[in-house]
C-alpha cells in the first residue's frame, strides 16, 4: 500500500487544555490518519498503536494476540512473567483456571441482589457529605468511599482496615510516584493479603475470599487473584464516579435530563463509560504474523491498543465527541472486549446507577467549587484517568 | 417458515453477562458458573432485536444467530 503511515512517537501525555475528558489530541489526530499507526515504545521497540474502534475490538478478540506479561517487548529488557493469580496479564489456560470461579459470582443477578446494600453505602456516604459540607471534596467524600466498601465487603476485607488498603492503592494506581514507593506500597499491599488468605483460611466468613479458600488455589494465587479483584474493583469505579460527576457538572443540559428522567440513568452510565474510557490503554504482543487493517504485525510485536480513541470513533459513535445520555452506547470499549472483558462490569454498573442517581436526587444545585481549569487531574501516567480531587458546592436548604 | 435460532457455546462463554444484561428475556447466567443459559432458541419478535444486540455484544462470540434470508419473494 502506498499511502503514508501516520507515525506517533511516545503515547501523548498531556489532553488540551479546557479538554479534561477528550483523549490526547495526538491520538485523535492519529485515528483521523487511519485506525492504525506506527508507534515507538518507550523502551524504545517497534510496536503499533491502534485507535479505530474496529481493530481494536478484533485485536481483542483474536486468540493469535498474547495479553502475557513476559512476552510484551518494548524494550531491551525482559519483562518479568506475571506473580500467580493476577491473570489479566495471562492467556489461556491459566487466565481461565483463576477467571472461571470467580464468574459465577459476579453475574448480573448475584449484583444486582447488592442493590439495596450499595443504596445504603451511598445513602450513608451522602449524608456524611452533607453534614460536612458545602463545599466538599467529592472524591474523598463519595467517588472513593462508595466502591472500597462494596469491593471490600464483598471480598472480605475487614472495615478498619480499609483505609490503609485504599491508601496502597491510591499510591500504586496514581501515577505519580517514584518506582520505589510505587514497589514499596505493592508489597505492602501484598504483605497485608496473605495475611488475609491467611485469616480466611482458618476463620472462613461469608465473603468472594472465603468461598476461594476451598478451591485447589494456593494462597499465594489468591493473594494475586485479591489483588486484582481490589485493585480493578475499586480505583476504575472511583474515578468513574468521580470523573464522570465532573462531566456532568459540565454538561448542564445532559445533568438536568439524567435528574429528569430516572429512565435514563442506565444509559447515562453507559454513555459515560464510553465517553470519559478511564481504562485507557492495554497492550497485546503477536504470537504470529497477522495482518491487521492492512498492515502485517510480526510476531513478537507489541501493540498498543487506545480504548479511549476506539470509543471515539466517529465511524462506530456518531459526534463521538458529545456527550449525550440518550444515545445507544451498547457495544463500547470501556470494559474491554475478549476473554479478558472486566468480570466486575456487572458490578460497576449497579455500583454506578445507584450512586449518580442517589447524587442527583440528593444534590438538585450541585456544581463545581473552583472554575474548571483548577480541577486537579490525573496525569496521563496512571493507569487509570480521573481526578485527584473535585471540589463541589451546593445550596443549603434552609 | 424458517425462524431465527440462537446457539451458545459455553466452552467458549467467559460469563461477562452482557448477554443477560442486552436480552434478559432470551439469556441469563447460570447461577453456580456464571455463564451463559440461552432462555429461548427461537426468541419471539419483541426480543429479536435485543438478541441481535447481545450476539453483537458478546465479547466471546458464544452467541450465534441463524436468520432467515430476509425475503425470498
Ligand atoms: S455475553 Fe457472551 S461471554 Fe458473556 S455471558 Fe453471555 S455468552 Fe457468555
Amino acid at each position: 500500500m502506498g499511502e503514508s503511515l501516520h507515525t506517533v512517537t511516545t503515547l501523548p501525555t498531556t489532553r488540551r487544555t479546557g479538554c479534561p475528558f477528550d483523549p490526547p489530541a495526538e491520538l485523535i489526530d492519529a485515528r483521523r490518519h487511519g485506525p492504525i499507526s506506527r508507534f515507538t515504545h518507550v523502551g524504545g521497540k517497534p510496536g503499533w498503536l491502534i485507535t479505530g474502534y474496529d481493530l481494536v475490538r478484533s485485536v481483542l478478540a483474536d486468540p493469535r494476540f498474547s495479553s502475557r506479561k513476559e512476552l510484551l517487548n518494548v524494550g531491551d529488557f525482559e519483562v518479568p512473567p506475571p506473580p500467580p493469580g493476577e491473570f489479566l496479564l495471562m492467556d489461556e489456560p491459566q487466565h481461565g483456571r483463576y477467571r472461571k470461579p470467580l464468574v459465577g459470582r459476579f453475574t448480573v443477578r448475584r449484583m444486582r441482589l447488592l442493590t439495596e446494600r450499595i443504596e445504603q453505602i451511598t445513602a450513608d456516604c451522602l449524608d456524611a457529605m452533607e453534614k460536612a459540607g458545602p463545599p466538599v471534596d467529592l472524591v474523598s467524600a463519595f467517588a472513593k468511599p462508595i466502591p472500597t466498601m462494596v469491593i471490600c465487603e464483598l471480598l472480605g476485607v475487614p472495615y478498619e482496615d480499609r483505609g490503609s488498603f485504599q491508601e496502597q492503592i491510591d499510591t500504586f494506581m496514581g501515577g505519580e510516584v517514584s518506582d520505589e514507593e510505587l514497589m514499596a506500597a505493592y508489597t505492602a499491599t501484598q504483605e497485608y493479603l496473605a495475611k488475609l488468605v491467611a485469616a480466611k483460611r482458618a476463620n472462613p466468613t461469608d465473603d468472594v475470599l472465603s468461598e476461594l479458600t476451598d478451591s485447589d488455589l494456593t494462597d499465594e494465587e489468591l493473594r494475586g487473584i485479591s489483588l486484582i479483584l481490589l485493585a480493578a474493583g475499586f480505583d476504575t469505579t472511583a474515578n468513574m464516579l468521580s470523573l464522570g460527576t465532573f462531566a456532568l457538572l459540565q454538561n448542564p443540559a445532559q445533568l438536568a435530563a439524567l435528574r429528569a428522567d430516572p429512565a435514563l440513568t442506565d444509559g447515562a452510565v453507559e454513555e459515560l463509560l464510553r465517553y470519559l474510557s478511564v481504562a485507557k490503554t492495554f497492550m497485546r504482543t503477536a504470537l504470529e504474523d497477522v495482518e491487521v487493517g492492512g498492515r502485517t504485525i510480526e510476531a513478537g510485536t507489541t501493540v498498543v491498543l487506545s480504548y479511549n480513541t476506539a470509543n471515539r470513533d466517529p465511524e462506530r459513535f456518531t459526534d463521538p465527541h458529545v456527550l449525550d445520555i440518550r444515545r445507544q452506547s451498547a457495544g463500547h470499549l470501556a470494559f474491554s472486549h475478549g476473554i479478558h472483558q472486566c468480570l466486575g462490569q456487572q458490578l460497576a454498573r449497579v455500583e454506578m446507577r445507584v450512586a449518580f442517581r442517589a447524587l442527583v436526587d440528593r444534590f438538585p444545585t450541585l456544581r463545581l467549587a473552583v472554575p474548571a481549569e483548577e480541577v486537579d487531574l490525573r496525569p496521563e501516567t496512571a493507569d487509570i484517568y480521573g481526578v485527584k480531587s473535585l471540589p463541589v458546592t451546593w445550596d443549603k436548604e434552609e | 417458515m424458517r425462524t431465527t435460532r440462537l446457539r451458545v457455546d459455553r466452552e467458549r462463554c467467559i460469563g461477562a453477562g452482557m448477554c443477560a444484561l442486552t436480552a434478559p428475556e432470551v439469556f441469563d447466567q447460570d447461577p453456580d458458573d456464571g455463564l451463559v443459559l440461552l432462555l429461548h432458541a427461537e426468541p419471539p419478535t419483541a426480543h429479536r432485536a435485543a438478541a441481535r444486540m447481545a450476539v453483537g455484544v458478546c465479547p466471546s462470540g458464544a452467541i450465534t444467530l441463524d436468520e432467515p434470508e430476509p425475503t425470498d419473494s
